[in-house]
Formats: structure tokens, sequence, C-alpha cells
């Protein structure tokens, strides 16, 4: 399989400070990663390097190639195109991805028209409207076309996550970034997203970068997993293994951690 | 011993929507209770009154047997002490101007007990495995679990009954979240904790009883064992199926 994404001696710094050093990873077309740490480890800071959104005052280092373009040093104006095209981001809190005074269709019919346009295919108001229909009920949003009418406080958090899955669907990208998607849902809510995630990605032979701090909510979607500590990398394999035979204390000592609660579920004291 | 006791209790803000309906449950001495609900369940409502922040609307709230008068002040003073409560957000719960001594002797001062207040700040610290110095210092100078077990310092020092805890590692790392609910185990050896989460786990872990709260109503109740074996509510069965698990070893 292509790589669609390359990281190489990625290192993020401030003037003060590194925060990531020494990251080197790829994801092949259509592969699911999942990136482990927990707070101020540096997982959504390397995420958004890949994404080529990091504030300005950081110095970036290394390289990120994206679908065959350079994202470190690049231009916002080179940039723009790849976003959307190439990559697509869903966030924790579904409510900063969404413009709260806009209607949810809206919101997915822009995403789908500037798809259109992008493509030199522009589509009229009809087939627009009909497209963002078929986005919401691809991610299983009941009652489409009341829910495309709905500003997003009218919908429940969960319904707003699928909402803004759908916009990043609706860019149709090679590579889909999820940033702790699901922390903020409730877990019935959650393991719903998860397996809405997973089949969509995998339906659509995209690539994921999962990142969470939760690791059986990783092995839910990924297939292979990076563990980062202090912005550092400090482990990675297939999930399988990875949960399995941890070699570093510090993954052996998040397995155990893990392994506890599920423990609990199936022996309460 | 039962040390609270809610029979019928139902809520409504207002006269307006039910929020809790016919809730019956007793909290015995020395047997944790878990209470498990998803957004929407009531189960903030239902913290509520259990410390006295609200009225019922319809049924009884009684402290060792004896219904809660919000109107009487020694009754109350005496409700207050046995029932302290720690909540999620370690950064928004305690009061950044105030160092760590003040904030822990809290308690003690508003509920006037007649105690050494410096031993008692002391001995709360070192329950929760925070040096001696940290009574000097302000909390932003700590980490999340760090300003956590200062809440639960604040909780224990007018040694309480019960402590109320309402999601008290959602908000931290797994590590961390390990070592807090190891700390909370050791204390219940003192003390009854009532635990309130959406995750089914973490109660799994520390409560002999469990509670399943749906819209306002107790789907299930019982011991927590015999609830995660043989989930008799459906809602109780789908919470237990959409717990993420880890891969099977081997």
């Amino acid at each position: 399989m292509s790589t669609l994404l390359s990281v190489d001696k990625l290192e993020i710094r401030t003037p003060g400070r590194t925060l990531v050093s020494d990251i080197s990873f790829s994801i092949a077309a259509g592969e699911r990663i999942g990136l482990i740490g927990e707070s101020g480890s540096g997982k959504s800071l390397t995420a958004l390097a890949v994404l080529g959104l990091l504030p300005e005052a950081m110095r970036v280092g290394g390289s990120i190639l994206l679908d065959g373009h350079q994202v470190i040093g690049a231009r916002d104006r080179d940039l723009v195109p790849l976003r959307g095209a190439s990559i697509a981001a869903v966030f924790q809190e579904p409510m900063t991805a969404l413009d709260p005074l806009m209607r949810i269709g809206h919101q997915v019919g822009e995403v789908v028209r500037r798809r259109a346009t992008r493509d030199g295919t522009a589509c009229g108001r009809e087939e627009v409207s009909q497209r963002v229909l078929a986005l919401l009920e691809r991610v299983a949003l009941p009652e489409a076309h009341r829910i495309a009418r709905a500003f997003p406080h009218e919908i429940s958090g969960g319904q707003r996550q699928r909402a803004a899955i759908a916009m990043a669907l609706a860019c149709r990208p090679k590579l889909l970034i999820a940033d702790e998607p699901t922390t903020a849902l409730d877990v019935t809510t959650q393991m719903e997203i998860l397996k809405l995630l997973e089949g969509l990605v995998r339906h659509e032979a995209m690539g994921l970068l999962f990142i969470s701090h939760d690791l059986p909510v990783v092995a839910s979607v990924a297939t292979r997993a990076l563990v980062m500590r202090h912005g550092r990398l400090i482990e990675e394999g297939p999930v399988a293994t990875l949960f399995d035979q941890p070699s570093h204390p510090y993954t052996k000592s998040l397995v155990a951690a893990a392994r506890a609660f599920d423990t609990a579920l199936e022996m309460a004291p | 011993m039962t040390l609270l006791d809610l029979a019928g209790v139902s809520f409504a803000y207002g006269g307006g929507k039910t929020i809790l309906q016919n809730i019956d449950l007793s909290i015995q001495a020395g047997s944790n209770l878990g209470i498990v609900g998803e957004s929407g369940s009531g189960k903030t409502t239902l913290l509520k009154l259990l410390l006295g922040l609200e009225r019922v609307s319809a049924g009884t709230v009684s402290f060792r047997d004896q219904s809660l008068n919000t109107g009487n002040r020694s009754f109350m003073r005496g409700f207050r002490r046995s029932v302290q409560a720690v909540f999620q957000d370690p950064y928004s719960s305690l009061d950044p101007r105030q160092r760590v001594f003040d904030i822990i002797a809290e308690p003690l001062r508003s509920l006037k007990i007649e105690t050494d207040i410096a031993n008692a700040v002391a001995d709360a610290l070192r329950d929760v495995d925070l040096p001696g110095d940290a009574a000097r210092r302000y909390p932003h100078e700590f980490s999340g679990g760090q300003r956590q077990r200062i809440a639960i310092a604040r909780a224990i020092v007018a040694k309480p009954d019960i402590i109320i805890a309402d999601e008290v590692v959602s908000a931290l790392d797994l590590s961390t979240r390990t070592r807090i609910i190891d700390l909370m185990r050791t204390l219940s050896s003192r003390m009854t904790f009532i635990v309130v989460s959406h995750d089914i786990a973490l109660v799994a872990l520390l409560c002999e009883q469990l509670v399943v709260l749906e819209k306002g109503l107790i789907v299930e109740k019982g011991v927590t064992r015999d609830l995660l074996v043989r989930p008799a509510h459906p809602y109780t069965q789908k919470l237990l199926a959409s717990m993420p698990r880890m891969p099977r070893a081997g």
C-alpha cells in the first residue's frame, strides 16, 4: 500500500522548551492507527502539526509528508487545499467544529459545495441538499430532514458529533484525524460513534489517526498503535501485540490499569 | 446502620419537568454505594438531594432516621459534618486565592468544630499522601491528581461518615485515576462512599452496592457483583455491553 502520511524526526519547540521530539511514524492508505498518550504527552500537538495548524510561536523541525506534500514550512495558502482533500479532522468537542448560528444542513452543505467546486463539478442547490441528506443518513442520524434544519444547540452531543463526522466525510479525505472524538460522550453513545467511525473509515478505505488516552477505545478502532510520553514516542506495534505484551514500563502500567477496569466489570469486590 | 435514606423521593424543578421519580435508596454504614447513569439520568439532581442542597417534591430524605430538616441549624450542622463531597473538576473546586491549609481547614471553621485545626489538617494531608509542606502552597502549584487529593483532604478533615464522590476521576489521566481509586479504597475502611459516575467499571472497583439510573428512574439496584454478572434490565445490559474492553490476551 502507498504511504499516505510520513512523519520523520518531528520536533516542536517553543522558545524555552522542547514539547515534542524525534517523532517518526507513517500511515499507509486505508490504515487505522491509534495514538495513545496522557495529558501533556504531545499527542494533540503532533496531530495539529500534521494538519499544519500549530500556533505560529512554535518552531517545527523534521519532515511531515502528507499525500506527497511537505507540510512543515508550507504557506497556509498551499495547505488549505490539502485540508479537506487529503485530510480532515474531528475533535473532542463537536461544538467547536460547528457554527452555533447556522443550521446543520447548511454547514454540511458548505463543505459539499466546496469539495464539488474543487473537483470542478459545481453542483446546484438541489444536488447539494440531496448529498447533505445522504451524508446525514450515512452517519446514522435519525430523521435527516429534521436534523438538517436544526441548529447545533437543538440536537444532542452525540448527534452533534455525528454531524461533525458528516462534515469531515463530505471532504472525502484520504486521512481522517480523530482527536478524542468520544471523550465527552456518554458510554452508550461512545460505542455507537466508535462503531460508526470504524465502519465508515474501513468502507471508504480512509486512513485514520485516532488519538486517545483510552486504551480499549483505541483497540476498538485501530489496528496499530503508537504510545507517546513527555513528547516522545516510546513504543509502537500492532494493537494485539502492544496490549498483550507491552515492553516499555510505561506502556505496561497503562495496560495494567486498563485491565484492572476490565477485571472489575467481570468480578466485583 | 442506615446513614442516609430516601423513600419515595420525586423531584421536579418549579413545577416543571419531573427529574426524579419514586426513588428508594438506603446507604448503610460500611457499604459503598455506586450510582450509575448517563447524561439526563438525574444523577446530578439526586446528588443535590443527598447533599441537602435541593428539597424533594415528594417523599422523604432522612439522615440517621431523622427527616432532613433544612430549617434546623444544629441538625444541619451535624448533617454537613457527616456528609461531605468531592466533585469532578479539581481546577474549579478549590479557591485559587487560598492556601491549601485554609482550603482544608474550611469545613472545621465553617462548621465550628472544636479541634486542633493544625493537627487535623496535617492528619488529612497525611491520609491523602501529600507532603506536610503542601499546606503552605496554593492550588495552582499542584497537578490535577494532587488537587483532587487536596479536595479529598478537605472532605475527610471533619471525619465524616459519608463522602459523596461525583465523577472524581473522570477528568484525570489513567495512571492518576488508578492512584486516586486506590486512595478511596483505603479511606473506605473508615467511611462510606457514594460514588456517582457514568463509568460502571469505576463503580465496580469501589462499591458493594449499585444503583442504575435512567431518565429519572431507578431501573435496577442490588449487589454490584450480581448486577454485573446477571444484569436484568435492558438498559443495564446496554451499559455493560457499551463499555469498551481490552482485546483478550492470548
